[in-house]
């Protein structure tokens, strides 16, 4: 959300709204986990079966509701784009 | 009670309480003279003088006041010299990126080359580009894609240009302000491309790293670099600066109708928000001569000037060197996390 030219406040009460937590949530390592798994958008840790890379990235475009440039350039390559 | 610091070469120091607080408020007072901006409170001064007193080794944020962080210099800190506090490990772009990612921790990573100015990185394009590509389909974090502008590797006899410290000693003022607007264009340009041709690598942003080092023509390449590639392909621009003044080499050059050579961080950032910029790295330099807390309480006045009017996400470089950190290629992580914590907490900073 910085890219957007967010100042932090601002984008992480974005994200926490999005993601239905409050902002201290968003760096608590222990609620994140789950919640990450849950929403299946990429774990830390390897875990199979959860998204990563390329489609972690098309589930939080979604998720956030914003225009990632490497997801919009995927879905062009792939025939995704809508 | 002795306070144990460092000394801007990391050297340690020992301070009475007196003496901690007289060093922060002249550092602070040295950067207001200088800038013409408020110096820090009380409150801030009392913060500071607590936490360089404070016997822990490490020092950190508020639960809650977490920033993010974005990186210049790619892997080089992995693969590298010591030229980039680098340990040379055996490992390449790819995977170091990955473990930027998962291991370190990092929230953001730049793509870039060892070879790290605009100049040479223009050669391998198509490597460049191939590399961010296959790094967005693997990594979760964005991606920014970044260089130096190094206008510095455009003169003789490096390049082709005439270099102006070679014509400025004998006088030739005028030749050496037209090699400097002749090499601008070229360095420029070489910035467009390398930008422009990120766009359909899926590049989340560009990254323009230790910007106006060769002073305010420099600069000039990149506020017109900033200007296109904002307005013409969309991409988030980082401008991360190279020191707390934009030297003078030229000296009449001008953006928007404004003098480049003698801005300080808050008159860059204003610059460069007009620009396009989406975030602001302002750089303190260390001054080795000067303890620490003088240093960081001189850095964060400068960067606090910033944050108190910034509509943009402002990155506070924090390493070796600037930003309050000793200038020594392993900083002490006493004053590296005291540097850090700082600058979110006094400098009200977005990222570091």
């Amino acid at each position: 959300m910085q890219l957007k030219k967010m100042r932090i406040t601002e984008a992480k009460q974005y994200v926490a709204d999005k993601l239905h937590v409050t902002p201290l949530d968003l760096s608590d390592p222990t609620l994140m986990r789950g919640l990450r798994e849950e929403l299946d958008i990429g774990t830390i840790t390897g875990v199979p079966g959860v998204a990563k890379g390329i489609a972690a990235k098309i589930r939080i475009a979604e998720l956030l509701d914003i225009e990632i440039n490497c997801v919009e350039q995927f879905k062009k390559k792939t025939g995704l784009h809508k | 009670m002795k306070i144990l610091t460092r000394m801007g070469d990391s050297s340690n120091v020992e301070l009475t309480l007196d003496e901690l607080r007289k060093e922060l408020e002249e550092g602070s007072e040295a950067a207001a003279k200088k800038a013409k901006i408020p110096i820090l409170t009380e409150n801030e001064f009392d913060y500071l003088a607590d936490m360089f007193a404070a016997p822990t080794r490490i020092w950190g944020v508020q639960r809650g006041n977490e920033v993010v962080m974005t990186k210049d210099g790619c892997v080089n800190a992995l693969n590298s010299s010591r030229m980039s506090s680098g340990v040379v490990a055996p490992v390449n772009r790819e995977v170091g990126v990955r473990l930027f990612e998962s291991m370190l921790g990092f929230d953001s990573m730049e793509v870039s080359h060892n070879d790290y100015s605009v100049k040479p990185q223009r050669f391998l394009k198509a490597l460049e580009q191939l590399h961010m590509e296959l790094l967005q389909e693997t990594t979760i974090f964005p991606l920014l894609y970044g260089f130096m502008p190094n206008l510095g590797l455009y003169y003789r006899p490096d390049g082709s240009f005439e270099n102006p410290s070679d014509l400025l000693p004998l006088g030739k003022i005028a030749e050496a302000r037209r090699t400097q607007e002749e090499a601008l264009q070229a360095c420029m340009d070489d910035c467009i491309l390398m930008s422009d041709c990120m766009v359909e690598m899926g590049a989340d942003g560009i990254d323009y790293d230790t910007v106006a080092s060769t002073g305010d023509a420099e600069f000039l390449a990149v506020l017109k670099t900033t200007e296109h590639v904002a307005n013409e392909t969309g991409l988030p621009v980082e401008i991360g600066m190279s020191s707390e003044m934009v030297l003078g080499f030229h000296g009449e050059l001008e953006w928007d109708g404004v003098r480049l050579a003698g801005l300080w961080p808050h008159q860059q950032l204003e610059l460069c928000e007009k620009a396009g910029t989406a975030i602001f790295g302002p750089v303190v330099n260390t001054n080795t001569r000067k303890t620490t807390p003088w240093n960081l309480a001189r850095a964060l006045t400068f960067v606090k000037a910033c944050t108190e009017i910034a509509k943009i996400p402002i990155h506070a470089n924090v390493g070796m060197g600037v930003g309050g950190v000793p200038m020594f290629e392993t900083p002490a992580v006493d004053a590296v996390t005291r540097c850090s914590a700082a600058m979110i907490e006094i400098g009200k900073c977005d990222g570091l």
